[in-house]
């Protein structure tokens, strides 16, 4: 008998007499012969829980982790600071084995931290409405851009250089299939290129993608992208940081018609790439258009605060093919661990956290910069991340970075070739005075 | 504490924190002198204020007010509630998984891209397949990724005319979804009575405009599709492909393989079938398998082994691209493995076998109750047609509400949307048969109760939580944020 299988002999027999059947082999006639497989599967034997556990910890001593590694790569995940409160309470059974809430009067737990997550998306980012979360930054910034698409019922979209070059790439994926055309605008100094863009949302385009801060780090003005964008009857789509949101202005404020983002950072653990979650949100304008799961308040039969699942006529198991998108899950527990990392920090506690990246990310620069031996990659306004470059290939700075413990920073040429030598490093609140003379150091004698 | 019904931001009080963070060691620099004041905030945004214990008090009041599989029986059908080992949340809790960063350089993370490797050729084992990505993110998003993977596939023969896909009227809503979203139309064709492919008005559609043919085996009546074979023959002789969708892969692991069925590209569930909770919603995990001649297609990265070291290899010019950032759902990815190590593959053949006896255990009971209307061996799971006697006109959902008092998860209600009133009921195989007997004991009496107390059942459920809900309200009333105005009635 296996720990996770109840059945003993007897109830397998009693069970089987019920049914009429002489074995469970009975139970499976209906599959034909020759289709059956006809041999064991080619596994191995059950593992005891130690036995398991042994072989675990074996792979997981293969890898450095951040508690081996001082931190400094950021570039779409970032180590940020995650209370310990956050685990213990998602991590409540009563959360993580519920399935989707569509029982909501035994769903409140779910449906209520999903609220307030709603409504701290909301907060953070300006916008109107938000939905349960989507599966990553990536996935939410391409169901923005099919919003886009089907607002203005045009088919290509236009997504700046300076947008992270994985989102891009699931960008291209879904696009290629619904033939929607990709057009990548130009960067300058490290920024969107506004005087390369503008012909080309004049050309009619469904919407235009930025990243804020973008993928260099630095924080782009929308102000002039935003009024051209508009004036051409097209959609602003922000791709944000949620932790900048602590400090810097809002899309919402910024007249962003949809935010996009990935969200792991807030409180998510690194977790090699994932599960992760990504966040949408828009405006009550776009409020129908937008896909995934949505909670809404209401009441119960005795007039009592109650929540549930609404505006269901948007989804694939009503819609069918005709849904807004395919998307059937959201990213629950994960984004429950957004809703208690953002009540956790709170108010103060995220703008800190924002500051403090900040503040030590521009210690970093200033302290990799000194002597001269690197220089900034671009003379841009930026928030945690920065990038640097100098006569030394970026990789064997890494290398040797990595002998001193220290996860040095993203590789730039490996996805703009123009950026030799770049190194982009990223600089939460989570490192110290002491790890950045370090870095700096070390940087310096290689 | 079942009446707590405070809202986070209504616990909140200026000056209250629940985080520290040491202080900041640099220079103190002023942020304004390096970021202009234009790209700053005006105000903060609206966070709690709040104690670390009224955040702990708080999510925990919540966790009360949920029903999950660690709480009682949860025969939701198609959604495989199985028991979720908590050892498995331990092992992706080990730092070396937990906290490795996606860019690490290959050296630093061999352990993490050995067990995706291994991973991968367990599931081709089990499925019948040759290679499998672990990058969808979900059921849905594997059947997406598949879809290119079946695009890309006729787009390089030059075969640009296969648009459409054909799926049953019994299919999962994201089959028909997903198929939209990889561009293609969709062609729905009607079941045979008993709720499988009816081959003829599947021959009807076949043309040298189809790209390929979804299918769930069992069907989502949890039914076998004997004539599977032929259907893969039809499929095949007319230039298409066939897509498998894997939510009802917990009833054949060890038994029969999608892959010698005739399946070209499929999706398993890791949520369902192999044990990860299902998170509220998710994470999930929907790994895509595919046949040897079709491997060239996956999603990049494919990882791969180089003597003794493992690769992400990028250098796939015919690939389909990525479908998400990164390498999918890693932590959920470490789950499964840990789930499959654990049951080995006797193991796994034995949670099918149990599996389908739990499922014709309560049929059996139950069709003396409820409408059976397809009476043949079932699968995992089965489904119903609302009350064998019903002259009080008591609705599915009255008898799914009434569940609820009676401490149960009801099982998934109206679908599929071939079977009238459907009742379709999935008790996995970590259930026994104690638990399935109480749960037939209570649908009984339900049954009995329609008969002799309607309006019990009509106004169900009585002892949860809140009651039931008006849907239509929160539909037209939109209010989908706290507002700072709804306070607690109570």
């Amino acid at each position: 008998m296996h720990r996770y299988l109840p059945h003993t002999e007897d109830d397998e027999r009693l069970m089987l007499e019920s049914i009429g059947a002489k074995s469970t082999d009975d139970l499976f006639t209906d599959i034909p012969r020759e289709l059956r497989l006809g041999r064991k599967l080619n596994l191995n034997n059950p593992l005891s829980e130690i036995e398991l556990s042994d072989h675990m910890k074996g792979l997981s001593n293969k890898n450095k982790s951040s508690d081996d590694l001082i931190c400094f790569l950021g570039a779409g995940a970032y180590d940020h600071f995650i209370p310990s409160v956050v685990k213990h309470l998602a991590m409540r059974s009563e959360f993580y084995t519920a399935y989707t809430p569509y029982q909501p009067e035994i769903s409140q737990g779910t449906l209520q931290a999903i609220f307030e997550y709603q409504t701290m998306i909301c907060s953070l980012t300006g916008m109107d409405v938000t939905n349960a979360s989507m599966y990553d930054g990536a996935t939410a910034c391409v169901e923005a851009a099919m919003m886009a698409v089907e607002n203005a019922r045009r088919s290509s979209i236009i997504v700046s250089r300076t947008v992270h070059p994985e989102v891009r790439k699931v960008l291209k994926s879904y696009m290629r299939f619904r033939d929607v055309e990709v057009i990548e605008a130009d960067m300058a100094d490290g920024i969107t290129d506004v005087e390369k863009l503008k012909p080309l949302v004049e050309a009619g385009i469904a919407g235009v993608i930025v990243q804020n801060p973008n993928f260099f780090g630095i924080i782009e003005d929308l102000t002039e992208i935003e009024k051209m964008v508009h004036a051409n009857k097209a959609l602003l789509i922000d791709y944000a940081d949620p932790i900048s949101l602590g400090i810097l202005k809002s899309p919402g404020e910024s007249g962003v018609d949809i935010v996009a983002g990935e969200g792991q950072s807030l409180g998510n653990s690194l977790s090699f790439g994932g599960p992760y979650l990504g966040f949408l949100a828009t405006t009550s304008k776009l409020m129908r258009k937008m896909p995934g799961r949505i909670v809404g308040q209401s009441e119960d039969a005795d007039d009592k605060r109650a929540f549930v699942l609404t505006l269901q006529a948007r989804e694939q198991h009503i819609r069918r093919y005709k849904a807004t998108s395919n998307i059937c899950s959201n990213q629950g527990l994960n984004a429950l661990a957004a809703a208690i990392y953002m009540t956790t920090m709170g108010k103060k506690g995220l703008k800190e956290a924002a500051e403090q990246s900040a503040k030590k990310a521009h210690y970093a620069m200033k302290q990799l910069t000194s002597s001269g031996k690197f220089k900034p990659l671009f003379n841009k306004p930026f928030f945690k991340e920065f990038a640097v470059t100098g006569e030394t290939p970026a990789g064997k700075i890494n290398d040797e970075l990595l002998k001193h413990n220290i996860l040095g920073g993203f590789e730039l040429d490996k996805e703009y070739p123009e950026l030799k030598n770049g190194l982009l490093f990223c600089v939460t609140e989570k490192r110290t005075k002491a790890q950045i003379d370090k870095l700096a150091q070390v940087m310096e004698v290689v | 504490m079942k009446n707590y019904n405070s809202l986070i931001f209504e616990l909140s009080k200026e000056g209250r924190k629940a985080y520290s963070l040491p202080p900041c060691d640099v220079s103190d620099i002023s942020l304004d002198s390096v970021i202009p004041p234009s790209l700053m905030r005006d105000s903060e945004p609206e966070l709690p204020e709040v104690s670390e214990v009224d955040v702990v008090r708080h999510f925990t009041n919540l966790s009360n007010k949920n029903y999950g599989v660690d709480t009682g029986f949860y025969p939701l059908g198609s959604c495989t509630m199985k028991y979720n080992p908590k050892i498995n949340e331990d092992m992706a809790n080990l730092s070396g998984f937990s906290k490795i960063h996606p860019l690490q350089p290959e050296a630093t993370v061999q352990g993490a891209l050995k067990l995706m490797y291994e991973l991968d050729g367990m599931l081709s084992e089990i499925s019948g397949m040759d290679r499998v990505s672990l990058q969808p993110a979900a059921g849905a998003h594997g059947e997406l990724t598949g879809l290119m993977i079946i695009k890309a596939y006729h787009e390089s023969r030059g075969d640009k005319k296969r648009k459409k896909i054909i799926v049953p009227d019994s299919a999962h809503g994201t089959n028909p979804a997903s198929a939209a979203v990889a561009g293609f139309e969709i062609v729905e064709i009607e079941s045979d009575k008993n709720g499988a492919v009816d081959l003829d008005r599947l021959k009807a559609v076949l043309s040298d405009e189809i790209a390929g043919l979804m299918l769930t085996n069992p069907s989502t009546l949890g039914l076998f599709e004997k004539n599977i074979k032929q259907i893969a023959n039809l499929v095949h002789e007319a230039g298409g492909l066939l897509y498998y969708d894997g939510a009802n892969a917990n009833a054949i692991m060890g038994i029969a393989r999608p892959g010698d069925m005739g399946f070209d590209v499929i999706h398993l569930n890791l949520h369902k079938t192999f044990s990860t909770p299902h998170g509220g919603g998710g994470p999930g995990s929907g790994p895509v398998g595919v046949k040897s001649e079709l491997a060239k297609f996956l999603p990049v990265p494919v990882i791969e082994k180089m003597g003794d070291t493992y690769i992400l290899d990028y250098d796939r010019p015919d690939s389909i691209g990525k479908v998400k950032s990164f390498y999918g759902n890693f932590g959920v990815a470490v789950k499964a493995y840990a789930y499959i190590l654990s049951m080995g593959g006797e193991g796994l053949t034995d949670v099918s076998r149990k599996a389908v006896l739990n499922a014709n255990y309560m049929m059996s009971k139950l069709k003396k109750y409820y409408e059976l209307p397809i009476d043949q061996v079932c699968k995992h799971e089965f489904v119903l047609s609302g009350l064998l006697e019903n002259d009080n006109h008591i609705a599915t959902l009255d008898v799914a509400k009434r569940l609820l008092d009676y401490g149960y998860h009801p099982p998934t209600i109206y679908f599929p949307l071939i079977v009238n009133n459907a009742i379709m009921i999935e008790p996995t195989e970590t259930e026994s048969l104690e638990t399935l007997d109480s749960f037939i004991d209570v649908m009984i009496k339900i049954a009995e109760e329609a008969k002799e107390a309607p309006d019990i059942l009509k106004t169900a459920p009585h002892g949860t939580v809140v009651r039931r809900i008006d849907e239509a309200k929160a539909a037209r009333s939109l209010i989908l944020k706290w507002d700072g105005t709804c306070m607690n009635k109570e």
